[in-house]
């Protein structure tokens, strides 16, 4: 029967099967529940090659294990002045630390300001331990940071529900958003609106920040969040803001909201 | 800032191979031993003792797509491993562009027990790379490939 | 004294070779490159590494290699190991500046 309809006819019947088997499958969703989609989020890590996510996978080869095993020997040694070791308050690290890096920054109730993870440790070194502060990118403070963090490592990303940190979130957002330097681009532009194309030879990625302080292989070392922005910062051509200036506590806050949820890496390797 | 020198020298060779290169999939052409540079065969024979030196045998093995050319993971290995008759004394990697030739001599004892060694090396532009595999009964062995370095993208100044 | 990790990659059999992975914290300056001011940074790297096995009579070569500055920092060496029975091995890392750094690892085979 089909075969005796004329040509016409038969081309039109075929179109319009072919569109309703293609709104077939719309309907049978609007009528099924359907799955909360995936994460469409990518770490820094997706972006990588092969053998560069096999050196952050594999502990024996992950150079920023390097810096973990320092922070777990600065953990226990007790200080020169007497003082007592971070063991001594905080005991096994692996049971006190677990899921402190996923939440931090933090608000710190006797500055009202928060804090990242690393002014932190030095808050905890001037005051409980009777130190002074480690320097910013100080090898023994990156080594704290990192064996710190590194006990969340595998958790989401989870910072806290604290209304008194939605100001400072907020200027985060602001400062992602906000046009700098000579090239005049914001956090924004590359990283939201051109994750996944290429700058040069190089993918951009979605500039989470899920696994600091990292192994970045162009420092040949260990780094912290606020080292990976000022370079950001420079490679814009605009002069970045100090060490340990507010910007950065913002910034770092807003990123952990944007985020929220992606698992922790430390210590992470990175191009 | 003033007085600061700009771009090191290996950033200065990071420009000049990053004008125009295909973004992305790394090709590894095998190299045939007479495109290889002069200074680069006489180090490679200062490795072979004076035997010939023969294409084929060796693995080389390096990621397709380099992220860094600061840390680039590489294994050199024999392809279905030495004979038990002659097993291998010493292998070496050499490249065409870094500021030397030399990359790594690597030596097996007795209790090693496989030919082969992993390790990361510098990359500081796109170059030809050369494993070697100098074995017990002096014969010498060696693979060339063509390596493609991508780059960072923003160069950023002394941290 | 340079933080080191090593490991051996799964329990050690008389007569089985095994693979040992080695990392070492050094920044391997290659002597090529300037710093901020414009000058070149001295030469720093580890030009030596050696594994050997002491099996209580005598101590043998494992592997052993020559390193150049274009071995990456904090290099990241791995080769294999056939233990011929119980033993210590021994990691010699040496080079510029007078560095030089020893580890030992026990080994007992199944």
């Amino acid at each position: 029967m089909w075969l005796e309809a004329p040509l016409p006819l038969r081309r039109l019947a075929t179109v319009v099967l072919l569109l309703l088997s293609g709104l077939y499958p719309v309907v049978m969703a609007q009528t099924v529940a359907r799955p909360e989609p995936a994460d469409p989020r990518r770490s820094g890590f997706d972006f990588m090659g092969p053998s560069t996510q096999a050196m952050q996978r594999g502990d024996d080869r992950n150079p920023g294990m390097l810096w973990v095993v320092d922070g777990e020997a600065l953990w226990s040694r007790e200080p020169a002045n007497g003082g007592k070791a971070c063991i001594a308050c905080h005991a096994a690290a692996n049971s006190s630390m677990a899921g402190v890096a996923a939440r931090y920054p933090a608000f710190d109730a006797a500055s009202a300001r928060p804090v990242t993870l690393g002014q932190r440790i030095n808050v905890c070194r001037q005051q409980n331990q009777r130190l002074p502060v480690l320097a910013w990118e100080s090898p023994d403070l990156l080594a704290l940071e990192a064996f710190v963090a590194h006990q969340s490592r595998g958790r989401p990303i989870a910072p806290p529900a604290d209304p008194r940190l939605a100001p400072f979130t907020e200027q985060g957002r602001q400062l992602f958003g906000q046009r700098l330097g000579q090239l005049n681009l914001s956090c924004s532009i590359c990283h939201d609106r051109s994750a996944g194309r290429r700058l040069g030879g190089s993918p951009i990625p979605e500039g989470h920040a899920t696994g600091y302080p990292l192994y970045r292989l162009e420092w040949q070392g260990l780094g912290s969040l606020q080292r990976r922005l000022r370079s950001c910062m420079a490679g814009v051509r605009a002069e970045p803001y100090a060490f340990g200036a507010p910007q950065w506590v913002a910034l770092e806050l807003y990123l952990a909201q944007r985020a929220r949820g992606m698992l922790l890496e430390t210590p992470a390797v990175r191009p | 800032m003033a007085g600061r020198q700009l771009f090191s020298r290996s950033r200065r060779l990071v420009l000049s191979a990053g004008m125009g290169m295909a973004a992305g999939v790394l090709q590894l052409r095998p190299v045939a031993a007479a495109e290889l540079p002069a200074d680069l065969l006489a180090a490679m024979q200062v490795f072979a003792q004076g035997a010939a030196v023969r294409e084929g045998r060796v693995v080389l093995e390096i990621a397709e797509l380099v992220d860094n050319g600061n840390a680039v993971p590489v294994r050199v290995a024999i392809d279905g491993g030495a004979p038990a008759t002659a097993p291998v004394v010493a292998m070496a990697l050499f490249n065409e562009r870094n500021p030397q030739r030399e990359v790594v001599v690597a030596q097996f004892g007795v209790l090693s027990g496989r030919p082969e060694f992993s390790t990361r090396i510098r990359l500081a532009t796109s170059q030809k790379l050369v494993a070697m595999a100098r074995l017990q009964d002096g014969s010498c062995w060696f693979r060339s490939v063509d390596v493609i370095v991508t780059l960072a993208a923003c160069i950023e100044g002394e941290s | 004294m340079a933080r080191t990790r090593i490991s051996l990659q799964g329990d050690p059999v008389r007569g089985v070779p095994m693979e040992i992975r080695t990392l070492i914290a050094h920044p391997m300056e290659t002597g090529y490159r300037p710093g901020a001011d414009g000058k070149v940074l001295a030469r720093n790297l580890i030009r030596r590494f050696r594994c050997s096995f002491d099996d209580g009579a005598r101590t043998q070569l494992v592997f052993a290699a020559e390193l150049f500055p274009a071995t990456a920092a904090n290099p990241y060496i791995a080769f294999h190991f056939t233990p011929p029975g119980n033993g210590t091995l021994r990691f010699v890392w040496e080079g510029d500046q007078g560095f030089a750094q020893t580890e030992t690892l026990a080994v007992r085979v199944a």
